[in-house]
């Protein structure tokens, strides 16, 4: 058994060491905003968070995770209480499969916790890692725009959400 | 007269003549600025013949910063003395070489002084451009003078007191700079004298390749025994290169060409620039270069032979392992690399079989320790390799871990020292490289330019 902190719970899993996080999330917590793309951290779909650093959950193994805490998209915000970051997107309708984009909003929200208000260049940078096969990436590029805007006038009840 | 005063004055008569030729050695002429000469007043053919020497000389890796323009200059080069900032080699009129007349831009190429006659920092690699005939630096100088010029100020040096002193490169130069070192050998074929002329020269392959000594030279004695760049370590690529299959001359052409080549990996790191570079000359070239350097390096000897087969043949198929596999190091590559290092995918795109690596066989674990941090960056528009960096996803302790699991299952070298201290080091420099390079990923911007003047 394995002990991994996400989203502020603790959960003991029964997986190998060399087990990746993104297997442990989908199957073993039902955690499924994280998505398998290539599995070889080229893609950029199950971009999780880990202590704040945006981070490849297909290639990162459980062992890795010891004393660390991984917050997911269901850690974000909820259908009826959506984070800035989440509003942001769907008000910019920027997802149109859809697959890409929660690994998107992750790296976007760990953008914004370290630089509230990113320039295009920078967020075209920080976003290189991450494919979107459907184009919608200048709606993506308002997203996060509108995601650092909304932060920075967030209301109470979503700055209680994310302190959890 | 007293005898002291006779010693006085002898003193002050040899402190005179020590100053007036010192003075003679050190003092360059200014050459006259003249207006800058138009676009058109360059022959087309050999501004396009200039465009493919400035890619084989490599000037934009260091007189372009990331996200700045084309050879604007600005880049920090650190050395063991200081801090060396790049100059702006752009036609610009106020703050380029836009006054530079051609034999200026001669002069410093050939002697490293600038038009105002102030001697310039080798890190301008002028100990190597001595060898360029006159001819390639007449279409640098056309290619150069017909760029956009770019209003940029150079930066200030930081330099201690008395390297900040220019007349002190005079010095080094008396010391150090040797003229006309390259000779074509008429014993050899015309190709093999077309590799030793690039090599030698414009591509200063050395400049990273050599081990300096402690003034900061390249040690003559070492030549392409292995140095450093940017904080990578630059392999040995004479006899002992720690490449596990020895290189030959189409190993050398394909991953010179093409930035990869399946028993030797991907260029990453400065050299990644330099490949980006030379896919944009013609062919011969980089097969000169390729032929010359396989005679540098020479046959390899029995032992190493035998190793490349043991290691071609493990490649082919791999044994499981069974020691430390329950190490944190080996948990670790089973999930975060072996996905694509074991997946036989064709390079670029699936990982180098790792008993291929010559980071893992190297004497120091300085390019493995930023490659697992950085990973690489695909290269936009282009094939080229693409990796992960795992700076957030490991600390020091495990990537150390990773890299003394690797060292021991992939190389037969003994274990490196001190790999965490490397790691931390690495951690640290990484994230100041990659603010202020050009980057990997910038360096074939200038493909859609191929073959335009």
């Amino acid at each position: 058994m394995t002990t991994v902190k996400v989203n502020g719970r603790d959960h003991q899993v029964d997986a190998e060491p060399d087990t990746p996080l993104l297997y442990v999330l989908r199957d073993d917590l039902g955690l499924n905003a994280a998505k398998f793309g290539c599995g070889l951290g080229q893609c950029g779909s199950c971009t999780v968070i880990v202590d704040g650093n945006a981070v490849l959950s297909c290639v990162t193994p459980l062992l890795l995770l010891e004393g660390k805490q991984v917050t997911t998209l269901e850690g974000l915000g909820t259908i009826e209480t959506p984070a800035p970051v989440q509003r942001a997107f769907i008000e910019e309708q920027a997802a149109q499969c859809g697959y890409c984009i929660a690994g998107m909003m992750m790296r976007t929200q760990a953008l914004l916790q370290r630089n509230a208000k990113p320039t295009d260049d920078e967020i075209r940078a920080e976003l290189a890692p991450h494919l979107c096969r459907c184009g919608t990436h200048m709606r993506i590029l308002r997203a996060v725009h509108r995601a650092a805007h909304l932060m920075q006038t967030a209301d109470a009840s979503t700055d209680q959400r994310s302190a959890q | 007269m007293s005898k002291a005063r006779v010693f006085a004055s002898l003193g002050a008569a040899l402190v005179i003549a020590g100053a007036v030729a010192a003075f003679a050695i050190a003092w360059r002429p200014a050459i006259p600025a003249t207006d800058p000469p138009s676009a058109q007043s360059f022959d087309p053919v050999q501004v396009k013949h200039g465009r493919e020497l400035a890619a084989l000389g490599n000037c934009n890796t260091c007189h372009t910063t990331r996200g700045g323009k084309d050879f604007a200059g600005g880049l920090p080069v650190p050395t063991p003395f200081g801090t060396i900032y790049s100059s702006n080699i752009t036609p610009d009129a106020d703050t380029g070489i836009g006054r530079w007349p051609e034999d200026a831009f001669r002069r410093a190429m050939r002697s490293g002084v600038d038009r105002d006659g102030r001697h310039l920092y080798p890190t301008f690699p002028y100990d190597h451009f001595t060898n360029v005939s006159d001819e390639d630096d007449r279409a640098l100088y056309a290619y150069l003078m017909t760029r956009q010029p770019v209003h940029a100020v150079a930066r200030a040096n930081q330099l201690p007191f008395p390297l900040d002193q220019r007349v002190v490169i005079a010095g080094w130069k008396l010391l150090f700079l040797r003229r006309d070192t390259y000779r074509p050998d008429p014993a050899r074929s015309a190709e093999f004298n077309r590799g030793a002329y690039l090599v030698e020269g414009l591509a200063h392959c050395g400049a990273c390749h050599t081990p300096r000594n402690a003034l900061g030279a390249e040690r003559a004695s070492a030549s392409f025994a292995g140095g450093e760049a940017d904080n990578w370590s630059a392999y040995a690529i004479n006899a002992q290169s720690p490449a596990p299959v020895p290189w030959t001359a189409d190993a050398l052409f394909a991953y010179l060409r093409h930035g990869f080549d399946p028993d030797h990996g991907t260029a990453r790191g400065p050299m990644a620039q330099v490949v980006g570079n030379l896919s944009e000359v013609p062919g011969g070239d980089v097969r000169a270069i390729a032929t010359y350097m396989a005679g540098v390096s020479g046959a390899p000897a029995e032992d190493r032979k035998r190793r490349a087969e043991d290691v071609l043949a493990q490649v082919k198929s791999p044994a499981a392992p069974e020691s430390q596999a329950n190490s944190a190091g080996a948990a670790i590559y089973a999930a975060a690399c072996a996905s694509c290092h074991e997946s036989k995918r064709p390079l670029p795109y699936g990982g180098v079989n790792l008993a291929l690596s010559t980071a893992l066989s190297s004497p120091d674990p300085r390019n493995a320790a930023n490659i697992v941090l950085s990973g690489v960056r695909p290269v936009e528009g282009e094939r080229s390799p693409i990796m992960p960096g795992f700076a957030s996803s490991m600390s020091d302790a495990q990537v150390a871990a990773l890299l003394n699991y690797l060292r021991s299952r992939f190389s037969n070298q003994p274990a490196w020292a001190h790999v965490e201290q490397t790691v931390a080091e690495a951690r640290r420099t990484q994230t100041v490289f990659l603010e202020t390079s050009a980057g990997a990923q910038d360096a074939p911007a200038a493909v859609n330019q191929r073959d335009k003047p």
